[in-house]
């Protein structure tokens, strides 16, 4: 059994809030210059500037990318091996955020449903946590704008829809989101499961480095489909027009009920950030 | 692609020079405005009392800022999501605002007021927060202090980047083509 300190663990969940806020995650800002190179489209080349411009400003002058710095997600994989000490590992992470969100700047924007009063320190933190083997902590953390998550989706579909109808999903999906989630966008889509895990495995497909191709042949298939699909419809960058509606679409996918085949497709903007560190 | 520099406030005749497509780099005054601070100006509206600002000839930009860094002027401010607002837009257009920045699409409702008051709705870019910032030289609080980012700022900016999207004409650039005004019984736009 090996010990960690809770305060250790705020003091990670702080440390990569102030930097996930300020840079974009692996890979997004070469997809953002590999698009301008190709784009064609006039109005569509300057705004791919702009977001470039923005991502280098951003981390040199220590703004966060987007004003919108996002509800707290915060992804825990934990050895079995390990035990927590000093407190209340929960009461841990949210502490982290409070201070990372307070020291850094940056909005809060978490509020009551119904009254929409604001909570005022960002929080509660949307804290997913998964027991692995070993001894080892790793934390992600992942501030998503509401803007994008607005236009996400899920469905169960009839297993008779197959790829295509997962396919026809994301387009339709894309398609009727149009300039409102900030594309260029990567396309998180979770297939099988039921309704809350394909939603997991979407939102977890969108912290793969942007670049690096899917370990299963078969699905790295699906996503140049889909990516080739979805560039075609003409969106272009923040609505304008153009080729480049989508920098990439990443799946997931893991086995269902025999009456079902639930999709979900979580949309996230240009401004992908992500981080994360082992324990 | 058409560039234009523009100072608010914007008159008429300067909304009707322009068309959707056009890339606007906009200076002078703005007000910003999003959710609960949309509907309180229509509070305020229903009760027959004045708005913080004269609305006339003047443009409300759908943002709500990070918090103030020391040393700077303002903190990362890009447009929000601009269909939430929607339902209040054309009574404020009726009183004489010129233009709206956001981002995102507009309602049906939206696209006939900006027909019939002569105004025009911008997008600027979504998630470009921090540049965005760098083209805002003054910003003051002056109403709704209350709601934290969500409070009305007035903010002076220079050559800040836009793009029309819903124009005077109906024109729509999500659309790629023109949005018309329902017709009457004997073809004529109501």
């Amino acid at each position: 059994m090996r010990y960690v300190e809770v305060k250790e663990v705020k003091e990670t969940v702080k440390r990569l809030f102030l930097q996930a806020n300020l840079e974009l995650g692996e890979g997004v800002l070469e997809a953002l210059k590999r698009a301008r190179e190709e784009e064609k489209n006039a109005l569509a080349k300057r705004t791919l500037d702009l977001l470039i411009e923005n991502a280098l400003f951003a981390k040199a002058e220590g703004l966060p990318i987007c004003q919108d710095t996002g509800l707290a997600i915060v992804i825990m994989e934990i050895g079995q091996g390990i035990a927590f000490k000093g407190g209340s590992l929960r009461e841990a992470v949210e502490e982290g955020v409070r201070e990372a969100y307070s020291e850094g700047f940056f909005r809060k924007s978490v509020c009551h449903p119904f009254s929409r009063k604001n909570t005022g320190d960002n929080t509660p933190v949307i804290l997913h946590l998964e027991v692995t083997e070993g001894d080892k902590v790793r934390v992600i953390v992942f501030p998503k704008g509401g803007g994008s998550e607005n236009k996400s989706l899920a469905q169960v579909l009839p297993p008779y829809a197959g790829r295509e109808g997962v396919v026809e999903f994301v387009l339709k999906t894309v398609k009727e989101a149009g300039p409102d989630p900030c594309p260029p966008l990567i396309i998180g889509v979770g297939i099988g499961g039921n309704l809350e895990t394909s939603s997991l495995l979407a939102k977890k497909a969108l912290l793969r480095p942007l670049g690096k191709p899917n370990p299963d042949p078969e699905l790295q298939g699906l996503e140049e489909e889909i990516l080739r699909k979805v560039n075609a419809l003409g969106i272009g960058p923040q609505g304008f027009g153009g080729m480049t509606t989508a920098l990439a679409c990443h799946v997931m996918l893991m086995p269902c009920h025999i009456a079902s085949l639930p999709v979900s497709v979580n949309l996230q903007c240009h401004a992908h950030r992500w981080k994360e560190a082992y324990l | 692609m058409r560039e234009r520099r523009m100072k608010t406030p914007l008159s008429e005749e300067e909304i009707l020079s322009l068309r959707s497509g056009d890339f606007v780099m906009l200076s002078g005054i703005v007000f910003t405005a999003r959710d609960v601070a949309h509907r309180r100006l229509i509070d305020l509206i229903g009760q027959g009392r004045p708005l913080p600002f004269d609305p006339k000839g003047q443009v409300i930009y759908y943002a709500g800022p990070c918090p103030t860094p020391p040393g700077k002027v303002i903190g990362s401010i890009g447009p929000t999501t601009s269909g939430r607002m929607d339902p209040f837009t054309p009574q404020l257009l009726a009183l004489g605002i010129k233009g709206t920045i956001g981002k995102g699409k507009r309602s049906k409702e939206v696209k006939e007021a900006l027909i019939r008051h002569k105004a025009v709705y911008f997008a600027t870019i979504g998630g470009a927060g921090a540049i965005l910032s760098r083209y805002v030289k003054r910003a003051s609080i002056i109403a709704f202090e209350d709601l934290g980012p969500e409070a009305i700022t007035e903010l002076e900016v220079e050559d800040f980047p836009l793009v029309v999207i819903n124009d005077a004409y109906g024109g729509d650039l999500y659309e790629g083509h023109r949005f018309q005004l329902p017709l009457d019984d004997k073809g004529d736009p109501q």
